[in-house]
């Protein structure tokens, strides 16, 4: 998206005449809010924004943005978005999905979206619960979980959204509280720069649903201390006092205070997303305390995009055939008089 | 060699079917091919049917690893690879038992007697060896060592082990029906020189071999000689030899250089559509995005993705296929996108019959979609004309801005034909609806006021920015709309558009005869074998006898009800079990059909057809 704008835009460029229909304290609210500032941040003009959403609260999101966009059918959007940028590479396409959309009906496109690296940005609500169908578990809502269609609790083991995406080959990801816009605008901006899949959980409250759900590390009481906000080339370090940290012991991740027995702010693991190597960052991912947010994976690779179009040029530099009437009349043809 | 004596009949024929048979891996496919081109190369009509297991290396010489090819050459009209064969090469005892049924008694089977041993008896199921036991007494039956002469023939040349040896004994079965039909070796010594051209070694053997069997015919006197089929009368001009699926793949490639755009393929592999998607990845060079996808739904997904941005979109599949893509297919036409879905039938339900025919999809294609989502539907009739469908279902979706799905089937995917070429110049223009600058008030759901099509505004457009999706749509904005009114015109209004497409195809023509006794209706891949039964009663006199043939099916030919009430008796013809004969009654209110159908995977015979007929015509 290197593309110059002359004309500068701010977040009232991206808002649509539709009004919004969220449940009201909604992180959703947040999310949209973010998108919107972000945009103007990321040097692409708004005819080349495409928004694509799949089923669910969060897949409305199209409708709220000014720009190009489609409210597609339930999982499909990363198969929808591979599309269009195959279509146009120019454009800046966004997928916007929730956990149920991403990890149960569309499984299947998420993780091979992933793995073929298409310059697509994925935003994932993952507020652990079906939202829109009133109440049902997730396969990102915890075991025991009481909802509408467990109502003696939910006995499916959770996905973590980063482990799997890593798992699949996942070159970008990034995991950001849903009450915190301003770190979110940054990402976003940041996921938009990345040429690649970029995969950003954001950690969405449905007040209605499974209100609290991360309240233990996104509440503003507690957020310093029990959330950890990566940044790359900086130590590991938490806490509201800054005395916190994350040290490898062995082949684990340990929490550790400054100043503690004998540990100094340069024992602490410093963080390198771009790494190839994802074993520390599937740690990060897993970890639950503190809880990693901020741009956990970020790895230069080839896109998909990039391969097709080095193909399509390579044999159109090798072909003998200029137009299909060259095909039609190659080969094994013969006249009849 | 020889046991049966055999009379000297030197015929000329107007045509003629063979079949060569044999395992999986002794080159059938091949051998058949090289007879089919050549022929037609000759000057013949030719019609052509591969037949082969479903399993790719099936045990040698077992029953069900039988594959075979058959060819119909003639000096006339061919339409059908033929039902019955008149001369059948069979390379082993499983081919000989699998495919007696086919031969017309009293005419020829070629045998390779070598491939008769005890085991190969045993493996086809034989209790006593046929060639011995008089069960072949009403043929006429040629016993040739194949496998020990090609031995032989090669003996000299350097380089070949034993393996490939016996594997050119095709050659030599070819060398003697080319022989024995009259065709010069010519053709296929050329392919050989070409495809190995960097295996000097490979290209002698091959030669030789076919050249051995070729001289072995001649010289064998007791080989019934002088079958000629002459030139057939066909339209002057350019030709090759197509199969259904590559005809398929370039009416898309013809449609997207006409047209102007880049043609996006979104597919996954099934039988027997994977030829597309293998014919069309082929062509990256005219700039195609050809994507196999993780799956069939993705497949379209990715297409409806590309079309939403510009491209003409296609996706191919068979039917388990084309159920799983229901659900997009029903967002393509909510959101109004141009994109064609191609449905290679097969026999069904479930996973069926992969590798038969059948029409049994017709309903599918028709309504298989949650709530009323009306598409084009049409369907290719012969091997060739699958290039016309194929390009007309791109025209019909970018002009009518709507999913459009094209009904193939396994007999036509795979048969060939001589098809006279056509160059793009000869193509029918293609118009599309895109919107390139925005006007003062400008809606996405605003329609061109004869076909109904809305615009097409492509990302990348500064003042267009839309958003479309799966929820009902206002009729002008295309915001989301829960009025009542608004979801009532707005199911209306898409009716309406596929029906005005009634405006912009061909009406339904007759064959034979316009009015009279008996209507023979068809639909799709069974063109060939109503065709023929339908020309071949009228060439015996038998005048009040119409044929009329759709390849529009949604909507129907505005002069349908018209053709069909100028004939007393009206009989629809299908691989199914009535699907077409039902949407006729459902449309047309009084018009009687009575129903002939066939659900065994394979394509009507001409005799059980004609039987049918003038039982029908008492």
């Amino acid at each position: 998206m290197e593309t110059t704008v002359e004309k500068k835009y701010t977040y009232k460029d991206f808002e649509s005449d539709q009004e919004v229909r969220w449940c009201p304290g909604c992180d959703d609210y947040v999310i949209l809010r973010s998108m919107q500032r972000a945009l103007p941040e990321m040097g692409v003009k708004r005819e080349e924004v495409v928004f694509i959403s799949g089923i669910g609260c969060s897949s409305r999101f199209p409708y709220y943005m000014n720009t190009y966009g489609m409210h597609g059918i339930h999982g499909r959007a990363p198969a929808i978005g591979t599309g269009i940028k195959l279509a146009n590479p120019n454009l800046s396409v966004w997928v916007i999905t929730g956990d149920g959309d991403a990890m149960a009906i569309g499984g299947n496109h998420f993780i091979h979206v992933l793995r073929r690296n298409i310059d697509l940005n994925i935003v994932l609500f993952n507020n652990e619960i079906y939202g829109l169908t009133k109440g049902q578990f997730s396969p990102t809502s915890v075991v025991g979980q009481k909802t509408k269609s467990s109502p003696y609790g939910n006995t499916q083991p959770p996905f973590s959204p980063g482990e799997l995406a890593i798992g699949a080959q996942a070159r970008f990801f990034a995991r950001i509280g849903g009450n915190t816009p301003k770190e979110m605008t940054q990402i976003f901006i940041e996921s938009a720069k990345f040429k690649g899949t970029s995969l950003i959980e954001v950690l969405q409250n449905c007040p209605i649903f499974n209100n609290g759900c991360y309240d233990e590390f996104t509440d503003k009481a507690v957020r310093e201390d029990k959330q950890l906000f990566v940044e790359h080339g900086k130590p590991m370090i938490f806490g509201k006092e800054r005395d916190k940290g994350l040290i490898l012991s062995g082949l684990k991740l340990e929490v550790v205070t400054i100043g503690e027995n004998g540990i100094e702010q340069e024992d602490l693991l410093v963080h390198d997303a771009t790494e190839q190597d994802p074993t520390l960052h599937q740690m990060l991912v897993r970890l639950k305390y503190p809880m990693v947010t901020g741009i956990i994976r970020s790895f230069d690779d080839v896109t998909f995009e990039e391969r097709e179009e080095e193909q399509i040029t390579k044999v159109k530099a090798n072909s003998k055939f200029r137009n299909v009437d060259d095909l039609f009349f190659s080969g094994d043809i013969y006249q009849v008089f | 060699m020889v046991t049966t004596q055999l009379k000297y009949e030197p015929e000329v024929l107007e045509a003629v079917v063979i079949r060569f048979v044999g395992d999986s891996g002794d080159g059938m496919q091949l051998t058949g091919t090289q007879f089919s081109d050549t022929s037609a190369m000759f000057g013949n009509d030719i019609a052509t049917f591969p037949n082969y297991p479903a399993e790719i290396r099936a045990p040698q010489g077992s029953l069900y690893g039988v594959s075979g090819f058959q060819v119909h050459i003639g000096s006339v009209e061919i339409s059908t690879p033929g039902d019955e064969v008149d001369l059948l090469v069979a390379m082993n005892p499983a081919g000989l038992k699998t495919n007696l049924y086919a031969v017309k008694p009293g005419h020829t089977i070629i045998v390779d007697t070598d491939s008769f041993t005890k085991k190969n008896l045993e493996k086809a199921q034989y209790e006593a060896n046929p060639l011995e036991d008089g069960s072949l007494s009403n043929y006429r039956v040629i016993e040739v060592a194949m496998t020990s002469m090609t031995k032989e023939a090669l003996r000299d040349v350097e380089g070949l082990d034993n393996k490939s040896i016996v594997r050119s004994k095709n050659m030599f079965a070819l060398g003697m029906v080319y022989w024995m039909y009259d065709r010069s070796p010519e053709h296929t010594i050329k392919f050989f020189n070409k495809k190995f051209k960097s295996a000097p070694h490979i290209i002698e053997a091959n030669t030789k071999v076919l050249n051995t069997g070729y001289y072995f015919a001649e010289t064998l006197e007791l080989i019934p000689n002088a079958y000629t089929i002459t030139k057939a009368k066909m339209i002057p001009g350019t030709y090759r030899i197509i199969m259904g699926n590559t005809a398929t793949a370039w009416g898309f490639l013809a449609a997207a250089e006409k047209s102007g755009l880049d043609l996006f393929l979104g597919s996954y592999p099934i039988t027997p559509a994977s030829d597309i998607l293998h014919e069309i990845a082929k062509h990256k060079h005219f700039g195609v995005k050809s994507i196999q996808a993780e799956d069939e739904i993705a497949g379209i997904t990715s297409a409806i993705g590309a079309s939403f941005a510009g491209d003409l979109a296609i996706t191919t599949t068979s039917g388990p296929g084309l159920a799983l893509k229901g659900e997009a297919i029903g967002l393509a036409t909510m959101i109004e996108l141009p994109l064609v879905i191609v449905n290679v039938q097969r026999g069904g339900p479930s996973t069926g019959l992969p590798t038969k025919t059948e029409q049994s999809d017709l309903l599918q294609a028709l309504y298989g979609r949650n709530g009323e989502s009306p598409v084009i539907v049409i369907a290719a009739s012969t091997p060739a004309n699958c290039f016309n469908f194929a390009y007309e279902a791109a025209k019909l979706s970018l002009e009518h801005m709507t999913p459009v799905i094209l009904l193939s089937d396994g007999y036509i995917a795979n048969g060939s034909a001589p098809w006279k070429i056509k160059s793009v110049n000869d193509m029918p223009d293609i118009k599309n609806n895109i919107i390139k600058q925005a006007k003062e008030e400008w809606h996405p759901y605003e329609r061109n006021e004869e076909s109904l099509a809305r615009n097409w505004a492509i990302p990348g457009t500064p003042g267009l920015e839309h958003r479309v999706g799966g929820l009902e749509k206002d009729r002008i904005s295309g915001n989301v709309s829960y009025i009542p009114e608004n979801h009532e015109y707005m199911t209306k209004i898409r009716a309406e558009k596929i029906k005005r497409v009634q405006n912009y195809i061909p009406e339904l023509t007759t064959e034979f005869a316009d009015k009279g006794d008996l209507l023979v209706v068809g639909w799709g891949g069974t063109y060939g074998s109503l065709h023929s039964a339908v020309k071949q009663m009228n060439e015996q006199g038998i005048k009040n006898i119409g044929y009329a043939h759709f390849n529009y099916l949604n909507p129907l030919p505005k002069n349908t009800e018209a053709v069909l009430k100028q004939f007393k008796k009206i009989v629809v013809c299908e691989l199914n079990t009535g699907q077409f004969a039902n949407v006729l009654r459902m449309n047309f209110d009084g018009i009687k059909v009575t129903q002939f159908n066939k659900i065994q995977g394979l394509p009507f015979g001409n005799n059980e057809l004609i039987e049918k007929f003038k039982q029908l015509l008492k």
